[in-house]
């Protein structure tokens, strides 16, 4: 079922002010951020603490000769200097990778990208750590780098992982989806085939607080404390685990406050590990934190992807097949955050949200000589690649047919009683209504008008754009059987305990980084149990107070957790029942639940509220048999699919025929996310979801020289939309809930970084009126662009 | 060196080192962490504090260049319990996700309103160009400010009715 729904008021109704479960409410967690008073590892501050810095490759390929540590050593402020060869001794010179692979913690043989770590000095300061890494000195001798992924699989392209026995070239995976048979078949009889190549560039989440960690390992007792940047603590502390031999009891991972993520802090940095090297070297606290260049040259880029797309229609518009050859940058080491068996992630939702007859795909995965990493920047594990294919081609082939992309668009989505839909590469879309979502963003655009402004502008000389994207995400990873990380299934605990006097605490295993779990957790547990979310605490981001789970990334946190809090209340819920029957004496069955309370079926006076059966469940009343004192349970939550997100996209641009430059006039979106919990976040999360694809679109973008030098080292270079460059967002939303979610929630973090790039790409070319362009859409590449009806990929 | 900075009202003498940069100063000599540091470039603008009432990046001031010089930052924002209307409307309007640029961001639009004291969207987006936020895609930020202006004509209103 979906009902269209107005957007709330800016107040809303006076009954969401304060609302017992779903609702508009202000966030729990912002009195202490506007003064300033929350907690980042870069605040945490320990007696006798020691300050870590890490030396860097100048080079993106070079054999290590020889490393002097001497000048360092004997700085004055030193306490300890750490290279390869100390972390060999320890076993500890490579570790594993989210994606199987390995990855050298301080390099030993040889670097393999520009800002690879080499060594790591431990001072009393922060001054004087970076100064003693200046000391250091590197022999290096320069080998010919793997810059451009298209020459990676040369057979005289250099090896860059010698490192792995056997290894003679630098293809790490090729994987497919989809029948090509089948496909081959629609495309023999199609009227017409589009092709177009297209790069998603190298682009990095680069949340503002940058990645760090304090590790304090108590010499006495052998605890390792850990408080560091992660999305993930839990898999974090098993990962330190397996990585250092520690016992995992032993590990305390501390996520405290954390300053954005967006799939930056999922996976686990060499500078992490240093750290907590250096305080057992040390016996000391040690905190490092990395600066901004560290952040942008070393840590998980995203994208990276060399697409190549076809697609086939019959000459009225109806599209039969997509089928899709990806070449995939991983960089130097495969440290792709994503499930197990998931290579190219979730890319199976290449095929969109059209009613398609066939669909294939073949991605590729190669080693470069550039920063590794592969998934992070909000991308639902490859789903912004998907979308943005896809997106594309539709344009592409409306241009070609001279359809109007939304008609397009329109005459292929598919139709609310096509769900459950199996898509063309084997998942199972939950439920829908695309064409309802796709005419309220035109309808909230003004579409028809636009177009007609646009002719007239056009008549004028002036160059204004409309573009569209309908996507579908799949989010929520996932049934454990298909889905791990490392082995570790994708399921995520949680953990309720309702006090004595009504109040709650529940504890999750996902990490906020400013999406406000604080209060959606607190509303989840208030909607089912109608306990006030201002009487629940979320405890969270810790992990010896909260239970095993995966952790935040790929908008998993309502998805999974959200469910896991809702059905931990049910547990609850239903063991009051049965107190509630013992206070008021009435078979449990004869009760019946409304918001906060148990009632005799028919008799409303006789009644007891959630409060008052939490005080019994601890006091003197004599319980059934086998019923247990308190009011508490447990859950883990293993879900059974996962869940698909959609909605529509409208973009429209003003382009400067003189410069090439860009102005978004407007962005109107319509999100789908099923039942929405906080309106107000879900509205926010959509915002900073739209502003990261009109970065991407525009400006964003990790470059590198022919030598391998990253060109996008600091913000003067890897340029983030201000104020400036967005407009005021235009939302809407519909709501048709998710079928196997418990409160059918389908989750919203990454649906606008997903959903936006295409229809602010397609909203340019419109424009300009040139086929294809890649991103970023600088004003030079515009003008280049409209100059020569094409502009070459971005180096 | 030997300096003493003004800070939220309180002057602080401690030994630095020359190349002391002023958030450091404020964050690990100070304790006051409620301002952040992004970027070292003058970029982020998540270290914006106010020197005599105007933003400066303080990864770009020298704590010794903070002598003589009257600096606030987030922490000295609140009047005790009570909140400044830009706090407060950071909180009404949603202007903020993950707190990270939130103080300077506050600051900035403090200081804005000090000098203009009923900002349209377009002024507000100016006054706080100089500053990133990675969450919130600005839109709400606006609102909060302006929020904030609103609360503070209205007091003013009723101030100037009551004398």
């Amino acid at each position: 079922m979906t009902t269209v729904e107005e957007p709330a008021g800016p107040a809303g109704p006076a009954a969401e002010e304060r609302p017992i479960g779903f609702g508009r409410m202000k966030r729990k967690e912002d009195p202490r951020f506007v003064r300033g008073k929350g907690r980042y590892v870069d605040d945490v501050k320990l007696p006798g603490m020691l300050h870590g810095a890490v030396l860097r490759s100048p080079f993106a390929h070079a054999r290590i000769v020889s490393i002097d540590t001497s000048a360092a050593e004997a700085h004055p402020k030193v306490k300890a200097v750490i290279t390869g060869e100390t972390l060999a001794g320890l076993g500890l010179a490579w570790m594993p990778t989210l994606s199987m692979d390995t990855q050298a913690v301080l390099a030993t043989d040889k670097v393999r990208f520009q800002g690879q770590e080499v060594a790591f000095v431990v001072a009393e300061d922060h001054y004087a750590a970076r100064d003693a890494i200046e000391l250091i000195d590197v022999d290096y001798e320069p080998l010919d780098p793997v810059v451009d992924a298209r020459r990676a699989l040369d057979p005289a392209a250099p090896v860059i992982r010698d490192d792995l026995e056997g290894r003679t070239d630098n293809h790490i995976f090729d994987w497919e989806a989809g029948d090509r048979a089948a496909t081959e078949e629609v495309f023999s009889r199609a009227d017409v085939v589009v092709e177009q190549t297209m790069l998603y560039p190298r682009v990095h989440p680069a949340p503002l607080e940058t990645c760090g960690a304090v590790a304090s390992m108590d010499p006495v007792d052998g605890k390792l404390t850990l408080w560091t940047t992660t999305q993930a603590p839990h898999a974090h502390r098993t990962l330190y685990a397996m990585v250092a031999g520690l016992p995992e009891h032993k590990i305390r991972v501390i996520s405290p406050d954390i300053g954005g993520g967006f799939g930056n802090k999922v996976g686990i940095y060499p500078g992490y590990v240093c750290a907590v090297v250096g305080s057992i070297v040390t016996g000391k606290p040690v905190k490092w934190v990395e600066d901004r260049s560290e952040n942008l040259m070393s840590t998980s880029f995203a994208r990276d992807y060399h697409m190549n797309g076809q697609i086939a229609a019959t000459r009225d518009g109806r599209i039969l097949g997509v089928r899709v050859k990806v070449l995939a940058d991983h960089g130097a080491f495969n440290s792709t955050a994503q499930p197990t068996k998931y290579p190219a992630g979730f890319f199976h939702i290449f095929t969109g949200s059209y009613d398609i007859e066939a669909a294939h795909c073949e991605v590729t995965g190669v080693y470069t000589n550039k920063a590794p990493g592969g998934v992070a920047y909000a991308c639902s594990f490859r789903v912004t690649e998907a979308v943005y294919l896809i997106e594309r081609m539709v344009d592409c082939l409306a241009a070609e047919l001279g359809a109007d992309p939304a008609d397009l668009r329109m005459r292929n989505l598919l139709q609310p009683e096509q769900f459950p839909y199996q898509n063309k590469t084997g998942w199972e879309y939950d439920s829908g209504d695309y064409p309802a979502c796709l005419r309220k963003a035109m309808d909230l655009a003004g579409y028809e008008e636009l177009r007609r402004e646009q002719a007239e502008k056009r008549e004028r000389g002036e160059l204004m754009g409309i573009g569209l994207s309908f996507f579908t995400e799949t989010v929520g990873a996932g049934p454990r059987k298909h889905m791990d990380i490392l082995g570790l299934g994708m399921a995520d605990g949680c953990e309720l305990r309702v006090h004595p006097t009504g109040k709650a605490v529940v504890r999750l295993s996902v990490q906020t980084q400013g999406q406000g779990h604080e209060t959606t957790f607190a509303q989840i547990v208030a909607e089912e149990l109608g306990i006030p979310p201002e009487d629940i605490d979320v405890v969270h981001g810790d992990t010896d107070q909260t239970p095993f789970g995966l952790g935040t990334y790929g908008s998993r946190s309502t998805p999974v957790s959200g469910a896991a809090a809702a059905l931990v209340a049910r547990k609850v819920r239903d063991k009051a029942r049965i107190i509630a029957g013992a206070m008021l004496e009435v078979s449990p069955d004869d009760l019946e639940w409304t918001k906060g309370r148990w009632s005799v079926k028919g008799d409303p006076a006789m009644t007891r509220t959630i409060q008052e059966i939490a005080l019994a469940a601890h006091g003197a009343l004599e319980l059934p048999e086998g019923v247990e004192g308190h009011l508490e349970a447990t859950t883990v939550y293993n879900p059974p699919n996962l869940t698909y997100p959609f909605g529509a996209y409208i973009c429209v641009v003003d382009v400067d025929p003189g410069t090439g430059a860009v102005k978004v006039r407007r962005f109107i979106a319509v999100d789908d996310c099923g039942t929405r919990i906080n309106p107000m976040i879900i509205e926010g999360q959509v915002h900073g979801g739209l502003a990261d694809g009109v970065g991407m679109a525009l400006m964003e973008f990790i470059g590198f020289d022919e030598d391998g030098n990253c060109l996008s080292g600091s913000f003067m270079d890897y340029l983030l939309p201000t104020a400036l460059e967005v407009p005021a967002w235009e939302l809407g939303h519909t709501v048709t809930p998710s079928p196997h979610h418990p409160i059918g929630a389908k989750g919203i973090g990454e649906s606008a970084t997903v959903g936006s790039p295409p229809a602010v790409v397609n909203a340019v070319l419109d424009a300009i009126g040139v086929r294809h362009a890649d991103m970023p859409l600088t004003p030079g590449r515009v003008w280049q662009a409209m100059r020569h009806g094409q502009v070459e990929a971005p180096q | 060196m030997r300096i003493t900075v003004n800070v939220n009202g309180e002057d602080h003498t401690r030994e630095v080192e020359a190349r002391h940069l002023l958030v450091r100063f404020l964050r690990d000599d100070l304790e006051l962490t409620g301002t952040h540091w992004g970027c070292d470039t003058s970029n982020c603008g998540t270290c914006v504090v106010l020197m005599d009432g105007e933003p400066v990046k303080s990864c770009t001031v020298l704590a010794a260049m903070a002598e003589g010089h009257e600096t606030r930052t987030v922490e000295g924002l609140a009047d005790g319990d009570r909140l400044d209307p830009v706090q407060q409307g950071f909180i009404e309007e949603h202007g903020l996700q993950c707190g990270f640029c939130t103080p300077g961001m506050m600051l900035s639009g403090r200081a804005l309103l000090d000098r203009n004291p009923d900002p349209s969207e377009d002024e507000v987006r100016e006054a706080i160009s100089g500053q990133l936020c990675r969450c919130t895609g600005y839109l709400n930020i606006v609102k909060a400010i302006r929020w904030a202006a609103a609360h503070e004509s209205a007091g003013r209103e009723e101030a100037g009715s009551q004398a």
